[in-house]
């Protein structure tokens, strides 16, 4: 068994910058990474990171504009954090040498992004992302942090306390890729989470093919519960052949959106009057739907997004990587003709509930990133805040783990006083998909609630038990002879949600959806494992990943079902308004011994010294 | 040479939890359709597949990929495996290789992962060629047929997943990591840069550690010291960065002066040739040459 203070799980931005944080808190600190960190998916990020810099702005605005965006289900709290905390990290970026694009004074550049009542997104390019990581592996590098890279984390090792709220994480096991062994890792003082998104839910997608939710399921099945799921971002520019990402930076430097008969819909099909291109991602993804919908889309499929009139230089200084991205992905010449962009999913707002530093219900579980709902999206993400997210969440919980912060957190997390049950109205069964002959809880699971765990006294015990029966699970799934292969499961999945889970949203297809989804749970009690060798077995860890994908496409769903209105991102066809009276509240999703349960906690809307009335939300 | 998934068997729990009476037939839902119709798509590639050779016409690739595993018997002698996939427009190298993998071979192992030129980890060698599978166009490659194989000069771990670790060791040894002089004491300070050297590095910073000039270097090949095209090109990243300051700028030139530094280059160009991202690797270390000569002439 391996020990440390601090476990980081994922190298991404924000796992990385929890790292840095721990470690300069003073702890001993070990990444585990099932990719290398410079393979994370941070670096596919184009757009910028969103930081009150420059004088005539200020980080009330920033959080105005954030709760806005929100569309009032973000909690203040969180909000107010990030806001404040972003230009020191975003500094601090720039102190480690990332390479901003600059001002002709030297200066780090800004530009607008939708749903900014200020130019304050700092960038590099249309690669700040790419910048971002490896700024952040380098310092890394520098410490001297340990990093398991290619080491795959596959369970969490907590204790079986009936409550929640009353388990202690010990640890993790994780699953060396290359040698095929399956090994502990001990925590003194903490496992941050900070494993990324959970695209590969759906098939057309911006994210990378590893982004398979693992810490959002495996949290979820330990007892956290998971907060606001069903908030699924769609990027209105993704090339259509691949889900590839072309940067709001496009429409933030003035690039256009036409539909097949040449019009700029944004404005002439009246769906956002002030801002256009630039309103919200929600309010452009649902527009250039309705246009393809209502047969003004160019086959049928997608429209144009047009950057040819910004002229070359400013392209090539600005942009130039989306050139790059069209001709490779799309073979089309972004200097020469529009570009052919559509909706893809892009982000998920929701994922493991945490208070404002990052930790979780469970003592010495944080959660940080995309994995993690502090909340400060709610509804919907604005551009660019993506980035000061994992920068300064990352910064935080680093620094929480390390035992380095004793402030009372204001958003409280597991069940409490103010929870309230809600109503599951599912068409089928959920949750369950053990292996057959796996014993209880502890193959498919990975959870909590193992006989084995239950007898574990001591944190060793805990940690010895978990890898116990990991070992079993994986053994089990390499010895298993005849059966079905992941990707027919995961491409089952990835369909019934891209179709019935999408930008619009209905009762009827969320039930299919919710259907197909436990069809695809009992076709993976059937999952095999081909390949027999020990040795980078990526068919194992794709089996893996997708029993992952399903307990994140259920919990989408179900919250998507129960959310009865319209809001953020998240547009359900028979309610088309926002129910403030109803649904000022957060979709919780508990795993209680393999059967969800779905209940509410409030938005926090009481921010240090205003509170944030929900407003309609026009752009 | 495909090991073909045996449908799953069919259970009989659907019949047995079916009502005694027959209920009402109701118009089918259209997720019920959808359901009906995926089960048709489903039979008729069984069907398919059940054929001994799958007539995929004109519209199909053929791939030859390296197989290689230790662990295993069968494949403990490298060989290669021919795949046919179906082709589509827009299919890269990497969506090819995804397609066999989850039709014909689970066990086929490769890396990937954001499939759009940023992670670096599908560099592989493609028709004698070191190129990222998900930056490749099968339509741009010549001939009938796509030869996958790993990067050549690295040990091969298994089929198309070489050992990174001495690429690593070479990136490490440069001190990667912005080194300055003094940084601001206000924690909200930034430090200047003009954007004519932010433009001179831009090329220089947007290296993805994919290895592809490394493998395509002759001096990297036959010289495990070389520090190679990536690690030099990193260095620099810093040592042109006008924010650190020309006493580090003297201690990074004298990294990369060291036998196994720059003068190593031969210039052959290789490395250029075959950069994912087009940074001037060759001209990068060509500057670095002229730098040293010049630092040295300080001294006399």
């Amino acid at each position: 068994m391996r020990e440390y203070d601090v476990i980081v799980v994922g190298a991404g931005g924000a796992g990385l910058r929890a790292a840095i944080a721990a470690q300069e808190a003073g702890a001993d600190v070990a990444m585990v990474t099932k990719l290398h960190p410079v393979r994370s998916h941070t670096g596919a990020a184009e757009g910028g990171i969103n930081a009150a810099l420059r004088e005539g702005d200020d980080w009330h605005d920033h959080a105005y504009d954030t709760m806005k965006g929100s569309d009032y289900l973000g909690d203040a709290p969180a909000v107010e954090a990030l806001t404040r905390e972003s230009p020191k990290e975003t500094i601090q970026l720039e102190n480690w040498g990332m390479a901003f694009s600059r001002d002709e004074d030297g200066v780090v550049s800004q530009r607008p992004f939708g749903g900014l009542s200020f130019p304050r997104t700092t960038y590099a390019g249309a690669e700040t992302g790419h910048h971002m990581l490896h700024t952040m592996y380098e310092q890394v590098v520098k410490r001297g942090i340990e990093v398991y890279d290619e080491w795959y984390v596959t369970r969490l090792a907590v204790t079986d306390e009936d409550e929640p709220e009353e388990r202690d994480c010990h640890g993790v096991v994780a699953y060396d890729i290359k040698r095929g062994e399956i090994e502990g890792f001990r925590a003194r003082d903490g496992v941050i989470l900070a494993t990324g998104g959970l695209g590969q839910v759906y098939d057309h997608t911006t994210n990378a093919i590893a982004n398979t939710g693992d810490g959002v399921a495996m949290a979820y099945r330990a007892g956290v519960p998971i907060e606001d799921m069903e908030m699924i971002q769609f990027h209105p520019t993704t090339l259509p052949s691949t889900g590839v990402l072309i940067s709001e930076g496009v429409r933030g430097e003035g690039g256009i959106l036409y539909n097949s008969e040449g019009e700029r819909f944004m404005f002439e099909g009246g769906y956002a009057n002030n801002d256009g291109e630039l309103a919200s991602r929600d309010v452009v993804s649902r527009a250039e739907l309705s246009e393809v919908n209502d047969g003004r889309g160019i086959e049928d499929e997608y429209v144009h997004l047009d950057m040819r009139h910004l002229g070359e230089d400013r392209i090539l200084d600005r942009l130039e990587n989306i050139l790059h991205l069209a001709e490779d992905f799309e073979g089309v010449d972004g200097l020469e003709e529009p570009m052919p962009v559509k909706p893809g999913q892009h982000y998920a707002m929701g994922g493991v509930e945490t208070n404002e530093w990052g930790a979780t219900c469970v003592g010495g579980l944080y959660a940080v990133g995309e994995c993690a709902c502090a909340s400060v999206h709610g509804a919907n993400r604005l551009g660019g805040n993506a980035l000061p997210e994992l920068a300064v969440f990352g910064a935080r919980a680093g620094r929480h783990a390390a035992g380095d912060v004793d402030d009372e957190p204001k958003i409280t997390t597991g069940w409490s006083a103010d929870s309230e049950e809600g109503e599951n109205v599912s068409p089928v069964p959920l949750g369950e998909a053990d292996l057959p002959s796996a014993g209880k809880g502890a193959l498919a699971d990975g959870g909590a609630a193992s006989d084995d765990t239950a007898s574990a006294v001591d944190a060793d015990g805990v940690v010895e038990s978990a890898v116990q029966a990991e070992r079993t699970r994986v053994h089990y799934l390499l010895e298993k002879e005849e059966g079905v292969n992941h990707a027919e499961v995961r491409s089952e999945l990835q369909e019934t949600m891209t179709q019935n889970v999408n930008v619009f949203r209905e009762e009827g297809a969320l039930k299919d959806a919710l259907e197909d989804i436990r069809e695809a749970r009992q076709d993976y009690q059937h999952v095999t494992v081909k390949d027999p060798s020990r040795t980078y077995n990526t068919d194992l860890i794709h089996t893996i990943e997708t029993r992952n994908l399903l307990d994140v496409a259920e919990a989408i769903t179900v919250g998507a079902l129960a959310r009865d209105e319209f809001r953020g991102a998240h547009w359900r066809k028979a309610h088309q308004e926002r129910k403030d009276d109803e649904w000022l509240k957060h979709t919780m999703l508990s795993w209680n011994d393999g059967s969800p349960g779905l209940w509410y906690k409030p938005v926090v809307l009481e921010g240090e010294d205003k509170t944030y009335e929900p407003k309609v939300r026009s752009y | 040479m495909s090991t073909q998934t045996e449908p799953p068997e069919q259970t009989d729990d659907e019949a047995e939890t079916m009502p005694e009476s027959e209920p009402e037939p109701e118009p089918p839902s259209p997720g019920d359709r959808r359901r009906a119709e995926k089960a048709e798509r489903e039979a008729d590639r069984e069907a398919a597949e059940a054929a001994e050779e799958p007539d995929l016409g004109d519209d199909a690739v053929t791939l030859k990929v390296f197989r290689y595993d230790p662990e295993v018997e069968a494949k403990a002698e490298p060989r290669f495996d021919t795949f046919r996939v179906p082709f589509e427009k827009g299919m890269t190298v990497l969506d090819a290789l995804i397609d066999a993998r989850d039709t014909y071979d689970s066990s086929l192992t490769f890396r990937h992962s954001c499939r759009q030129a940023v992670c670096g980890s599908d560099a592989l060698f493609v028709n004698g060629r070191q190129r990222l599978g998900c930056q490749t166009q099968i339509a741009d490659l010549e001939g009938d047929v796509v030869r996958v194989e790993p990067l050549p000069h690295q040990d091969v771990v298994k089929d198309l997943v070489v050992d990174m670790e001495h690429f690593y060791d070479q990136m490490e040894a440069v001190e990667p990591y912005f080194q300055t002089d003094e940084t601001p004491d206000d924690e909200l300070e930034e430090q200047f840069q003009t954007p004519e050297n932010r433009e001179k590095i831009k090329m220089s910073t947007r290296c993805i550690w994919c290895g592809a000039c490394m493998s395509s270097c002759n001096i990297a090949a036959g010289d495990n010291e070389y520090l190679g095209p990536a690690a030099i090109n990193k260095a620099y990243r810093f040592a042109m960065d006008e924010r650190e300051g020309e006493n580090m700028k003297q201690h990074r030139m004298e990294l990369i002066e060291q036998e196994n530094g720059v003068w190593r280059c031969q210039t052959q160009f290789s490395c250029t040739n075959v950069c994912p991202k087009d940074i001037p690797l060759t001209e990068h270390i060509q500057e670095l040459k002229r730098e040293a000569v010049k630092s040295n002439l300080k001294f006399w």
